[in-house]
């Protein structure tokens, strides 16, 4: 035991570390050595520092330093200093561990340990554990949604609300919102899941020739094996051809595409292989602002330094290369910028790069010798007539050797979006351009560790990657399901982008692409008062709000990024079109009155 | 291609640009992680299968991966409820087909209705479907005799090695000496290993008895613990019951030991339990961690932290590629389980097709179900089964001289310990390889037979062990133990 520490590990003597990461605070029977701090001091502490602990007795973890700088709202400080006095408070977790303290909670931790009255603390708790997960942010299933599940709770238990039910408009999740999946893909996973179907003539041919190909490939013949840690072969060989056809001709390689639970597991971990360095050499990752929050959380988990670029809101959420190059020339001061993530289309922009910008993106990473990451998982949801998915491979190779054999590129897709939405199934992959090749045995047994990727996810991947083609039985029935799923989406995103438009005080850019609006709205200075008072982001206080009185869950924009003083939120375009007409007509009508209410 | 390595090697010979991500820039932890269990021997396993699809001549004609414990890969069949229901939740039009019992399809619709839009292929919520939570807990309660378990205390993963990675990572934190700790078993499973590189931890060796059939003794934990407080913080404690390579099964009094031992040296306890339907030897029995811990009362029952992991992937079912598992956490801080589940809200959610067949597996037909006959009948032929190779690989193992085999009292590995000859390990060195590793990869060439060097699980140096699971068809497997013998003897007679 560290020798301060000795000295204090007395019965009766509480130490107390808050934030565990930055400083420790230890409070004695009163003035001693190593005591730099007053009452009030600590107590500023305790009410400031994102949260504070009780301990038994200092153990060897001793990093001890007080003399914290630290500031106070006089009200927080006599409302904790009242508490201590009366001797209560209950713990009161903070939800998502950030900064929304109770006084009452962080003050209780100056009382004196009393083992008969209080059980020994934790090993772990939010103080002593990882920091950096402490730091993720995940907004799409943040406090929002946890509350809008319990407005469903509350529902189903009787509860009398303005409104009948919650609507989840806060994630892309087709089916959910009622989308039906594609039959044909439905047959062959039930096909591959069942093999005693393949008997049935009530399946048509085409699928069982699919499921008894991917069947042949799985070992002993089933989808319970596991499979290659890089995923099945043949559907990899699969995905390869499907990149290949996408990309006019480009050649795609089986040995580059990986397999994966979902894109974000991809995006994940070869953001987890790319970092590295400490300090002004830690590893920066470029962002759009606003982003897809997997982004930010994975930096925050891995401890990265995050890198935001913003998007060109006036120009339809453009990508603006002379943003790139002031974001790396700022980044350079404090950290080693090595990657550059694009979203296209964009999430939550709904953006579609022109092939012109994605020639610039690439020029600049070239440049610049920035790692690519290109999340294209919504390449099928394209609607503007005069927009189109270039993928970032296709442009890369058309540029020419010296950024087709330079530029390293990492392109990921997924089930989960497009016409198919099978979010469930966690399918995706990634396809690797110009990976070292010592890399590529390292990303190998990166993903071994978790053995493999779901393997009816992998077949769902397949049956995306190779559909019908012209001639098979299902052909027909699966071409006019896809477009009918795409054609409608298109028409939603029409209809959002002219209604939100209608709103005064609500502006919309074109929805050219993906599942979302990102509107802008104008919270009145009154309104930001009221969600300063409540501690909350302004926009989350609009958001929480809406869902309270409308039902309808939204993301606020502040969980994507936005511009200072602007404001947003996200909302998903997939409701059926009758019920999107309502729900937009509802947010019109919020809207209008939180603006008369604000005034 | 423009891509292949091979114009890769020829771009540099160009002098053209070094890469952004290198060998030498990459991430230093992500480098350290090992796994063995998929490690150069099974690439080497698959580059030999493409050989010999390619025609060329090998001294065997295929080649058996009893590297890994999938059980469907080595010719088990599915579990026919389960892969019934699945298909139902799969294609729902299939509810009208005569073919499927009602059984089957009432707990299709059941698992339906608490789907999103009822489909599988809608997210669900990141903890996991709430029915099917409630389902584990429930399976929990009847396994441990009724001591009560809360749904909101289960959490679904993808496979059980994603919660074990989640629980982990909640758990790291400081730095230098102050660094979290780990205890874990040795041999052990390769994910904590790996794991505990990639997140920069602190691993702590505590070595299994191999001479008391690999039993826990607390006084190792003692000295590894004493040991490891020099220089990192140990903070948790990770167990494997039945063991994985082990295969030992933990008596009621070191289970409560251990636990003891934990709440006195303050550390979290993880318990992966994932073979606890696989325990063959006559007197050995599973207690799950949770059970034993309730029963020992306060403050133990009270306080002790604990998270227990159980997975599709073994048991009966050997259900691998669905990934579906869950961890039920006890005594975890109300705050740190919702940092836990803003964590997993990331990753979206486990998939949904995984979480569905852990409801099977946690609620399996009742007695009057029309499925229960078959079902019963099916599982208890794959559990015999297992039951008989165990008692062979024994046997067979202790037959040969220079290899002695603990009994596989359950999972689904033996783990036997082989004499290596000095100039084999001399060869080996010269080589650059574990001796054992040497001795693994000379098998493979020669007989086609894949299994994993105990280096690969952790060992008492000097010691050398492979791990060969028990899941071949019986008969193949008498041929494969018999043949691995043989391959030992010949080893052995080359280099004395």
């Amino acid at each position: 035991m560290h020798a301060l520490g000795a000295a204090f590990a007395k019965p009766g003597w509480v130490r107390v570390g808050a934030s565990a990461a930055r400083w420790r605070v230890l409070v004695a029977g009163g003035p001693k050595p190593g005591w730099h701090g007053s009452l009030k001091e600590l107590l500023a502490g305790l009410v400031c520092g994102t949260a504070a602990r009780l301990g038994q007795c200092a153990t060897c973890l001793f990093s001890f330093s007080f003399c914290a700088k630290v500031s106070l709202r006089k009200r927080a400080m006599q409302r904790a200093a009242a508490l201590v006095r009366r001797g209560c408070g209950p713990r009161t977790p903070s939800s998502w561990g950030r900064s929304q303290s109770s006084a009452a909670a962080e003050a209780s931790a100056v009382l004196k340990v009393r083992p008969e009255r209080s059980r020994r603390e934790r090993i772990l708790t939010l103080e002593s554990m990882n920091p950096q997960v402490k730091a993720v942010e995940y907004a799409v299933r943040g406090p929002i949604v946890l509350k809008a599940g319990e407005i469903e709770l509350e529902l189903q238990r009787g509860i009398k609300k303005p409104f009948t039910e919650v609507i989840r408009a806060n994630i892309g999740d087709a089916q959910a919102m009622g989308q039906q999946p594609i039959t044909f893909l439905r047959q062959v996973m039930a096909l591959c899941t069942y093999p005693n179907l393949l008997d049935s003539p009530s399946f048509p041919e085409d699928a069982k020739k699919r499921a008894r190909r991917i069947l042949q490939a799985c070992g002993g013949h089933s989808l319970g094996s596991y499979s290659a840690s890089q995923g099945v072969n043949c559907i990899r060989e699969d995905v390869a051809a499907y990149i290949t056809r996408r990309d006019g001709g480009v050649p795609a390689d089986p040995d580059n595409i990986y397999l994966t639970t979902g894109a974000s597991d991809g995006i994940s971990t070869i953001l987890k292989i790319l970092v590295s360095g400490g300090g002004k050499s830690r590893t920066g990752v470029m962002i759009p602002i606003p982003q897809y929050p997997l982004y930010s959380a994975v930096i925050s988990e891995l401890d990265a330094i995050q890198v935001n670029y913003y998007l060109d809101e006036e120009n339809c959420w453009a990508l603006n290369v002379n943003e790139l190059r002031r974001a790396v020339q700022e980044a350079k001061d404090h950290c080693d910028p090595k990657v550059l993530c694009i979203i296209n289309p964009g999430n939550p922009t709904g953006q579609v790069q022109s092939r012109k910008c994605i020639e610039d993106v690439i020029h600049f990473a070239w440049e610049e010798k920035l790692f690519l990451l290109a999340d294209e998982v919504y390449q099928d949801n394209v609607y503007s007539p005069d927009c189109r998915f270039h993928s970032f491979k296709k442009v890369l190779y058309e540029m020419g050797p010296e950024y087709s054999s330079n530029v390293e590129l990492a392109s990921f897709h997924s089930t989960s979006k497009g016409y198919m939405g099978e979010c469930g199934y966690r399918g995706g992959y990634m396809e690797v351009i110009n990976l070292h090749p010592e890399i590529k045995g390292q990303l190998v047994k990166l993903l071994s560790v978790r053995l493999c990727p779901p393997v009816s996810g992998q077949a769902a991947m397949d049956i995306v990657v190779n559909p019908p083609v012209a001639g098979e039985e299902s052909f027909e029935q699966f071409s006019r399901e896809k477009e009918s799923v795409l054609g409608n989406l298109a028409k939603k995103a029409k209809l959002t982008e002219d209604l939100f438009n209608q709103v005064p005080g609500i502006h919309c850019n074109p929805l050219q692409g993906a599942m979302y609006a990102f509107p802008r709205i104008f919270i009145p200075v009154k309104a930001v008062e009221a969600a300063q008072a409540h501690q909350m982001a302004p926009d989350m206080f609009y958001c929480m709000k809406l869902l309270e009185e409308t039902g309808i869950c939204v993301v606020p924009g502040s969980g994507f990024g936005q511009r200072e003083g602007t404001y947003h939120f996200r909302m998903t375009i997939l409701p059926p079109v009758e019920k999107l007409k309502t729900v937009l007509q509802k947010v019109k009508d919020f809207h209008i009155n939180f603006l008369e209410k604000y005034a | 291609m423009a891509s292949s390595t091979g114009d890769q090697s020829q771009a540099v010979r160009n002098g053209l640009r070094t890469k952004v991500l290198t060998l030498h820039s990459m991430n230093p932890r992500v480098r350290r992680v090992e796994y063995a269990v998929r490690g150069p021997i099974v690439q080497r396993a698959l580059e030999l299968e493409q050989e010999l699809r390619q025609g060329v001549k090998k001294p065997f004609t295929e080649v058996i991966r009893a590297n890994i414990g999938d059980a469907q890969a080595m010719g088990q069949r599915p579990i026919t409820f389960l892969r019934q229901v699945l298909a139902l939740c799969v294609n729902p039009d299939l509810l009208t087909s005569p073919s499927f019992p009602d059984d089957a399809k009432k707990r299709a619709e059941r698992i339906l209705q608490a789907c999103g839009g009822h489909s599988l292929g809608a997210y669900s919520v990141s903890s996991g479907i709430q029915l099917i939570r409630e389902d584990v807990a429930q399976y929990i309660e009847r396994r441990d005799g009724g001591i009560p378990a809360d749904p909101n205390n289960v959490f679904l993963s993808t496979g059980a090695s994603d919660a074990i990675v989640t629980v982990l990572k909640l758990l790291v934190a400081g730095e230098g000496h102050t660094r979290t700790g780990v205890l874990i078993p040795i041999p052990q499973y390769p994910l904590y290993s790996a794991t505990l590189a990639e997140l920069g931890a602190v691993q702590v060796d505590y070595y299994l008895d191999e001479e008391r059939a690999w039993a826990l003794d607390v006084s190792e934990l003692h000295r590894a613990l004493c040991q490891a407080r020099g220089h990192c913080h140990p903070r948790a404690l990770c167990v494997i019951n039945p063991g994985n390579p082990t295969g030992q099964v933990q008596t009621r009094e070191c289970i409560e030991a251990v636990i003891r031992f934990a709440f006195e040296e303050r550390l979290f306890l993880l318990a992966d339990e994932v073979y606890q339907d696989n325990v063959y030897a006559a007197g050995s029995q599973f207690h799950s961690f949770k059970k034993v811990l309730m029963e020992m009362g306060p403050p133990y029952a009270r306080q002790q932290e604990l998270a227990s992991f159980h997975s599709t992937s073994k048991g009966y079912m050997g259900e691998c590629g669905f990934r579906g598992g869950y961890v039920e956490v006890v005594n975890m801080d109300a705050a740190v389980q919702q940092q836990m589940l803003k964590l997993m809200s990331v990753r979206l959610c486990p998939p949904v097709p995984g979480q569905a067949l852990l409801d099977l597996v946690v609620s399996p037909p009742a007695p009057t179900d029309p499925s229960f006959a078959q079902f019963q009948a099916e599982r208890q032929a794959v559990l015999a089964e297992l039951a008989a190779k165990a008692k062979l690989t024994e046997q067979v193992f202790n037959e040969a001289p220079g290899i002695s085999c603990n009994p596989v009292q359950g999972a689904m590995y033996s783990f036997p310990r082989v004499q290596l000859p000095p100039r084999a390990v001399e060869r080996a060195q010269e080589l650059g390889l574990a001796p054992d590793m040497f001795f693994c990869l000379r098998l493979l060439e020669e007989t086609g037979i894949c299994v994993v060097p105990g280096s690969g699980f952790g060992q008492r140096e000097g010691t050398y062990h492979f791990r060969m699971t028990i899941l071949p068809p019986l008969e193949k497997l008498r041929l494969l133990l018999e043949k691995l013998s043989r391959f030992h003897a010949k080893f052995t007679l080359e280099y004395s």
